[in-house]
């Protein structure tokens, strides 16, 4: 279960498919009763050659290179959907999984053009759609409000804002990046960004297929956090934060991280009475798989909404630990037209069928993948002008404005 | 089979260009740089060959910012050896890089005899593909630029030829030859950073000088100047639904529909 998984502690990074054995979570996955509730949980568990019960099947068997070369890894978007229901609590998502890509991909697995392009991109640029490392810091001109970027102004602060990729680049991205700037400064919050010095976090489950990759950005971004003084680290993004929270511990990261729905409902008697303008909007919420199914936050964003007057929240069939992952996790984000190619379901095209079910006019996020994933979705199907998707930080800044 | 393919470096133009103050060259320290894209399928395209008849892959490569990342990159793509050609500033004309490079081969130094040398069939800073045609007249081999497809039979390469308007061309080339790759049959395969960081410790990049050439490059560049906005296009205002309307009186007007 989810609470369960957030006390789970971070799996180690020594650990690998050979010396298995030496570790605790590594020997629970011998515990496995293959009793198939992964396969059954999993979105894309009809697609696979081998899901996880198979491979574990295959591990035990000593048969686990055959499964290397089989296309399978390619279907795992990392939501945790498999872990949260795994009766034996084996750590699939956090562990198995990644160390399976990551040999997969040693084992020349050809990667689609698409997530290859990301990989070289999140390397060389820092951010995987390709965009100059040199304009990270553009959006923060968009903005009304005072963002304080470190390399100008070095004086401590009490929260460094990871930004991250999509709402520093990205335009639909970048208005969750103006709200989120705004409601920081509307609380009085003393916060700073790291500008053009940031780059991608290095989202955990798309990099374990690339573990020098996923280091090189960790030694980048231990090194340049190290410059500046801080109390806490605040991102939007799930991935950079189960990163941060799962990860970077092992390599001597020791800073306390929040999503910003963490922060945004930490300050809530402050934040309710600002929140003035009335919305009348009909709303049904994601819950994201890092924030949500791997780290427990179901609450925090639901009494952010509830604070907003005139939103009125509708459930999705599948929420909480039930919620259906947009299909951008594990590489996903860059595998669309790969699952398009083998003619699978886009899981945000399922995700929004369900949205639209509800009734709601807008389909509410707290993960910055997810506007560019769920808009498409929604235009794909005919179903843009029947509803809307809007980052959570987007509602409560639009509520702000009087 | 000994195959060599040539890198060559050139401004990433994901960064911003800015012309230095000589205003003849682009701003060497804001620019970054990258293998040039048809030197990648190159690449590749020697992989690939090696990969079907055995040999052996060397790259070679003009000194400049960043190529030692690129060389050892394509050592962990399959490379077997590794040349840094040092001692021509970045920027040099490809003229003159080509006569020096030519020079440079015909001494041996363990790069020929090959029995096929790649190189991108153009490059941004070299869209007229001079580098590979000067080499072929220096060392006297035969060349086919814009090659998509190579297979080699009995000392014969018979390579496919892109001519505008999707027409093709086969041909048969004896080796050792020179060949300009417009794509390879496959795109550039992805190696895991791990398996670069790797080859980082276990592998050498060797360097050579490049020899001096006396000679002048017959084109010099006389000035570069940034694209000047010149103020022609139309703005349409209005709401999606307005600007269609008006788009479509336009075309109509203009007697394009």
């Amino acid at each position: 279960m989810a609470v369960g998984m957030t006390s789970a502690a971070a799996p180690t990074c020594d650990i690998t498919l050979q010396n298995l054995a030496q570790f605790p979570e590594g020997r629970r996955i011998w515990t496995c009763i293959q009793c198939g509730t992964c396969v059954g949980t999993c979105p894309y568990g009809d697609t696979m050659e081998y899901p996880p019960r198979r491979m574990i099947a295959m591990l035990r068997a000593g048969l686990i290179e055959q499964v290397f070369k089989s296309e399978s890894l390619l279907n795992c978007v990392a939501c945790y959907a498999c872990m949260a229901k795994c009766p034996r609590d084996i750590a699939l998502t956090d562990v198995l999984l990644p160390l399976m890509k990551e040999q997969a991909l040693l084992h020349d697995i050809e990667l689609p053009g698409e997530l290859q392009r990301a990989l070289q991109n999140t390397l060389r640029y820092g951010n995987p759609m390709g965009e100059s490392s040199r304009k990270r810091a553009a959006w923060i001109k968009t903005v009304d409000v005072p963002v304080r970027i470190f390399s100008e102004d070095s004086r401590p602060a009490d929260v460094l804002w990871i930004v991250e990729c999509y709402p520093a680049y990205y335009p639909r991205g970048q208005d969750a990046a103006r709200a989120t700037a705004r409601l920081m400064h509307a609380l009085g919050i003393d916060f700073a960004v790291l500008g053009n010095e940031e780059k991608c976090i290095g989202e955990c489950g798309r990099l374990t297929w690339e573990p020098g990759l996923y280091e090189t950005l960790i030694d980048y971004n231990l090194a340049i956090l190290a410059r500046y003084r801080f109390e806490r680290i605040v991102t939007g993004c799930p991935h950079a934060y189960n990163a941060m929270l799962l990860r970077y511990p092992h390599y001597g990261f020791r800073y306390r991280v929040q999503h910003t729905v963490e922060l945004l409902c930490e300050n809530l008697d402050r934040l309710k009475p600002l929140l003035r303008r009335k919305l009348d909007y009909a709303v049904t919420f994601h819950d994201s798989c890092c924030v949500g199914r791997r780290h427990g936050h179901y609450e925090e964003p639901r009494r952010l909404l509830g604070a907003i007057p005139g939103v009125k929240l509708v459930e999705m069939a599948h929420n909480r630990v039930n919620s259906l992952c947009c299909g951008g996790g594990g590489g996903g984000m860059w595998l669309d037209t790969y699952y398009k190619l083998k003619g699978y379901e886009r899981l945000s095209e399922r995700r929004v069928k369900e949205a639209v079910a509800t009734g709601a006019d807008v389909l509410v996020v707290a993960c910055d993948y997810e506007v560019s994933r769920f808009e498409d979705a929604l235009k794909v199907l005919g179903y843009d002008k029947r509803m809307v998707v809007r980052d959570i930080t987007e509602l409560l800044a639009e509520a702000l404005e009087t | 089979m000994n195959l060599l393919v040539l890198l060559r470096m050139v401004a990433d133009v994901v960064e911003e260009l800015e012309v230095a103050p000589d205003g003849k060259s682009l701003d060497r320290h804001l620019i970054r740089m990258i293998p040039s894209e048809w030197d990648e399928f190159a690449l590749e395209q020697a992989l690939l060959l090696k990969e079907r008849y055995g040999g052996k892959v060397t790259v070679a490569a003009l000194e400049a910012p960043e190529v030692d990342d690129a060389l050892y990159t394509a050592l962990a793509r399959g490379a077997d050896r590794a040349v840094k050609i040092a001692g021509l500033e970045p920027g040099t004309p490809t003229s003159v890089a080509a006569e020096s490079l030519a020079r440079l081969l015909a001494d041996g130094h363990g790069l020929m005899p090959a029995d096929l040398i790649l190189a991108g069939t153009q490059a941004i800073d070299d869209l007229d593909g001079l580098l590979a045609p000067i080499l072929a007249v220096r060392l006297e081999l035969p060349y086919v630029g814009i090659v998509t497809r190579v297979t080699v039979e009995d000392g014969l390469a018979k390579v496919t030829r892109e001519y505008p308007r999707g027409v093709r061309g086969d041909f048969e080339v004896r080796l050792p030859a020179i060949l300009g790759v417009q794509s390879a049959e496959k795109p550039p395969r992805y190696v895991p950073l791990s398996k670069v960081r790797a080859v980082m410790k276990s592998q050498q990049i060797e360097t050579l000088e490049a020899p001096a050439v006396e000679t002048a490059a017959p084109v010099a560049i006389a000035e570069l100047v940034k694209p000047v906005a010149a103020g022609q296009a139309e703005m349409l205002e209005g709401g999606p639904e307005e600007v269609a309307r008006k788009i479509v009186a336009l075309l109509s007007e203009r007697g394009l529909l």
